[in-house]
């Protein structure tokens, strides 16, 4: 009976080895194979003890050979590992990690979202005699052991509002937060609140939650994983993968999406995209790295199981340690123990103080905005740089003694002479009868406001048809090329809405590229927004010089990066400026799509996240202008991906220090930046015609199975769903701009 | 009175529909080598969003715009002599001849035959008991409609509300809509026919369901 048993254990071995390895020959796999083949062959003949001999020989030599195959792993067989149905799971780190749970975010398929396992734990440490149970939530992805119904740990926007939601509770009740990443990317449905916009949401949520937040990485793919994994120690699993797409994603764009990606090219992809945990802890974004057995960890590895559970123990205690102050005593061991010591040896209350968890939000800040510096090119001068350092020093002061000092008591005084204004006019009201009118009180009450006598000639003079023709409107400062060619286009709703022809040099000149039938934007290029609606002509520039470099190395991309930066004369996919309108200082970020396809990187992020650290500081409303993007640099990799989180929490940090934070769309806008930075604005707009989703309908289509209507990511269904909150004509961009500067925002933009 | 034999021979003397391909306006014609009896394919797809097989293209002031088939069929008659010429505004470029499949046959027999009652809106729609009941008990064959028949009950927003009947007099050959389920306005509801033709139009929709031959 135990022969049998230990038998079907190493068959069950060799089928993961030969999973893992896929279709590659491999010597060990093959003499594996021929041993355990030998073997059953002439079990029938041998006596129990010969049988118990050789099993256990063979034991050994699987044990050999999987130690020898260990070093043979590539990036790709990591990916299978983690995919495979033999790997553990959420439920066997409940079962094994923790001493007690109970599942409240639904159980098995009776769930909003069977991929998504919400639980409150707890985790029981000992202070001398006494046991303390200390509570947590524990939110991942439940993958199962091939349970259809887990939809391999691909979460829906609901499931993934269901562990927010109780992220929130945990925060309530001041209990860590313990996240487990095991999820190939997000669903990519649009339904509400859609994909996107829900990781966005989980992003600027994570990015303020007052309790520590530890993740552990297994299955990092993308968006889903960035929607559960923003932490403040982030453990990563040997033979896990963190990326900012799966190899066949990569590879459907390097190797064009119509057709499917070869085995070699996604092979390819997956080691040119650094996605393992060595690679991870050297870009440094994972704090460590947890050891599993040799092939990865399978539910039977209960030393695993130990380990995992004094690891995240730690750094929990590490993250309170860090903003907690605990005795000197413990605060050293703690410090001691990063190397050998078992951490339930010390104890640490994890609920935080008021001023704990203040610190920790800006601790959180510190961490990722230091992650990926290094991998854009700064080419400022060392004077260039002091001079920015300076300038921002003495933009913090200037803004204190301005807005905080004297605006304080401009204020005050202000809301002095207004009360003393409002008791003059009750007085009049009160005396404005008989003897009011007697005194000469409260004559010309119903005197009508004045108006400014320009403003009266244009209100009451239709036209002025001896000077020229009176337009204001549609008077472009920059023209587009596309008015130069003398032909006629074709409005692509002229089949449903009979639009007739236009000649180029109307549409892309006077008509600002609209359709004067149906009202279809044409797409223009970014100079036409720069010049005609936000004024670059008398802009200032800043942080032109940081470019997009390589940071992985990536094999072939330096070349297409100097051809993007040839053919456009940018740096970068983002031009950030200051600049007016109507008077009003604003701070802008504008993604253009030409520039490889407005795909956010390091350098991007960076130049975004300046932006609003310099909006915060003067005190301007920052205004995100996406012309187009495809999404985060997949050539970047990580360092590209964990802009989502690094870039959002900037943006928080602005809108909660009191500005205007608005995004405003334009042409195609997927993927990662609208997951995050550009999603989480309360006030996101998006110029008629526009697209806006996670991932384009061949995705979806390759993804989910389904097909999505023609018309699914434009605006108007993105306006349905409650993703945006308008849709504003291109000629009249600046108009409502001006209007959302004054009635949106918050309270401390310089101009209130 | 309905001539079903007259219809049928008609139908059977061209099983097809004929569909003129005309230039939408003015432009030079190119077309992209389609020859005499290749076939064609209409829109595709979930929502038609794929256009059919491209026939030609016609280019106005340096706009080239595609011309595609709207049907599936075969391509008749295909004026090459306008190859590279500039034409005027509905000149036909091509004929496509559609085969008729089954149910088009069917539907342009009954729509001859039928008079459908429409939904005036979306809502759920109800018979009123007594024709319910008429039509649990004895089918709906036995259920004799006139003009201001109360039938129906329009149940929309929690309000219920009445429907009559408008139309010729008849009885109802068959219906079109689930009791409890929502139907769009537009939607028929009923058809009916005159008492007399019944037998004849089951008939007519027996022996084009056993005999039409499918040609695409």
């Amino acid at each position: 009976m135990d022969i049998d048993k230990r038998t079907r254990e190493l068959a069950a071995r060799l089928t993961y080895i030969r999973d893992i390895f896929g279709p590659r020959e491999n010597a060990s796999v093959a003499m594996l194979r021929i041993r355990l083949e030998e073997f059953l062959a002439q079990a029938t003949s041998l006596g129990m003890r010969e049988l118990s001999r050789q099993v256990g020989l063979l034991e050994e030599l699987f044990a050999l050979l999987e130690g020898k195959l260990e070093n043979e792993l590539t990036p790709m067989d990591r990916v299978r590992i983690v995919r495979h149905p033999q790997r553990f799971c959420l439920k066997d780190i409940l079962e094994n990690v923790y001493d007690n749970y109970t599942e409240i975010g639904g159980q098995d398929e009776w769930s909003i979202d069977p991929g998504m396992l919400i639980a409150r734990a707890t985790i029981a440490r000992r202070m001398g005699k006494k046991t303390v149970h200390q509570s947590v939530m524990v939110v991942g992805q439940e993958k199962g052991h091939g349970q259809e119904y887990r939809n391999a740990g691909s979460i829906k926007p609901w499931g993934n509002a269901n562990a927010l939601y109780y992220m929130r509770v945990a925060e309530t009740e001041n209990i860590p937060i313990h996240s487990y990443v095991f999820t190939p990317g997000a669903f990519p449905v649009e339904d509400y609140p859609g994909a996107a916009q829900q990781i966005a949401r989980n992003l600027y949520a994570m990015a303020g939650l007052t309790v520590p937040i530890v993740s552990v990485i297994s299955e990092g793919g993308s968006g889903g994983a960035e929607a559960i994994a923003l932490a403040d120690r982030r453990l990563m699993l040997s033979h896990g993968y963190y990326s900012v797409i799966s190899p066949e994603g990569a590879a459907a764009i390097e190797g064009g999406l119509k057709e499917r990606a070869s085995p070699e090219l996604i092979a390819g992809c997956a080691t040119r995209l650094r996605i393992t945990a060595r690679d991870n802890l050297e870009l440094g974004f994972v704090d460590r790295i947890i050891q599993e057995p040799a092939l990865g960890a399978r539910p039977e590895h209960f030393d695993f199981f130990r380990q995992l559970r004094r690891e995240v123990v730690r750094a929990t205690d590490e993250v309170v340690h860090s903003v907690e102050g605990l005795g000197p005593l413990r605060g050293m061991a703690i410090r001691r123990q990063a190397s050998t010591g078992d951490p339930h040896d010390i104890f640490v209350r994890w609920s935080l103080g008021q001023k704990a968890r203040a610190k920790l939000v800006r601790m959180r800040f510190d961490k990722y905005r230091a992650m990926s510096r290094a991998a854009c090119r700064d080419n400022r001068t060392l004077g260039a740089r002091l001079y920015s350092g300076l300038e921002g020093l003495l933009w913090a002061a200037h803004s204190a003694l301005r807005h905080d000092f004297l605006a304080r008591h401009k204020r005050r005084l202000l809301g002095l002479l207004e009360a003393l204004e409002a008791e003059v006019r009750a007085l009049r009201q009160g005396v404005g009868g008989p003897i009011g009118r007697l005194l000469g009180i409260g004559a010309g009450q119903q005197r009508r406001m004045e108006v400014a006598p320009e403003a009266l000639e244009l209100l009451t003079n239709l036209s002025c048809a001896e000077d020229c023709p009176c337009r204001l409107e549609d008077t472009w400062v920059y023209v587009s090329p596309k008015s130069r060619e003398d032909h006629v286009v074709t409005c692509p709703n002229a089949a449903t809405h009979g639009c007739l022809d236009l000649w180029a040099p109307d549409l892309f000149g006077e008509f600002a590229g609209v359709c004067s039938h149906c009202g279809h934007h044409f797409p223009l290029e970014f100079q036409w927004y720069l010049y005609n609606v936000f004024g670059f002509g008398q802009a200032y520039e800043f942080n032109r010089e940081l470019e997009s470099g390589n940071p992985l190395h990536y094999e072939g991309f330096d070349l297409k990066l100097e051809e993007a930066k040839r053919r456009t004369g940018l740096g970068s996919s983002c031009i950030t400026f200051e600049t007016h309108i109507e008077g009003v200082a604003i701070m802008m970020a504008v993604l253009v799509s030409p520039f490889r396809g407005g795909t956010v990187g390091a350098a991007e992020g960076e130049k975004i996240i300046r932006a609003a650290e310099r909006a915060r500081l003067k005190r301007t409303p920052f205004i995100l202008y996406s012309h187009g993007t495809a999404g985060i640099r997949i050539q970047e990799g990580t360092c590209g991906g964990i802009q989502m989180p690094r870039v959002t929490m900037a943006v928080r940090r602005y809108i909660e220090a009191g500005g205007l934070y608005l995004v405003l769309y334009d042409t195609n806008s997927y993927a990662g930046p609208v997951a995050s930075f550009l999603g989480c604005s309360p006030y996101q707009f998006a110029v008629r015609s526009s697209n806006i989703g996670f991932a384009g309908p061949g995705v979806i289509r390759e993804t989910t199975g389904t097909d999505v209507p023609p018309k699914y990511h434009r605006a108007f269904s993105a306006l349905s769903r409650g993703h945006i909150q308008g849709i504003w004509d291109r000629r009249d961009i600046r108009k409502n701009l001006h209007q959302a500067l004054l009635t949106m925002g918050g309270r401390n933009l310089y101009y209130r | 009175m309905l001539n079903v034999k007259e219809m049928l021979e008609e139908i059977n003397a061209s099983p097809y529909e004929e569909i003129e391909i005309k230039t939408p306006h003015t432009g030079v014609v190119e077309f992209v080598g389609l020859g005499l009896g290749d076939r064609v394919t209409g829109p595709s797809g979930k929502w038609l969003e794929r256009p059919g097989t491209l026939l030609a293209h016609l280019t106005r002031e340096k706009n080239k715009k595609p011309i595609c088939a709207t049907q599936k069929g075969q391509v008749m008659d295909i004026r090459t002599e306008l190859e590279c010429t500039f034409v005027e505004a509905g000149e036909r470029l091509l004929t496509i001849r559609h085969f008729l499949s089954r149910e088009e046959v069917i539907s342009r027999i009954l729509k001859k035959a039928l008079h459908l009652f429409v939904a005036p809106e979306r809502a759920k729609y109800y018979f009123v008991p007594e024709i319910d009941a008429k039509i649990k008990a004895s089918g709906e064959q036995s259920v004799k409609v006139r003009e201001g028949l109360d039938m129906f009950i329009v149940s929309r927003m929690k309000r219920e509300t009445p429907l009559s009947y408008s139309g010729p007099e008849g009885i109802i050959y068959a219906v079109y809509f689930q009791q409890g389920d929502n139907v769009d306005g537009g939607q028929p509801l009923i058809g009916v026919c005159p008492e007399s033709q019944l037998s004849l139009i089951q008939d007519v929709v027996n022996r084009v369901q056993g005999e039409w031959e499918e040609r695409d």
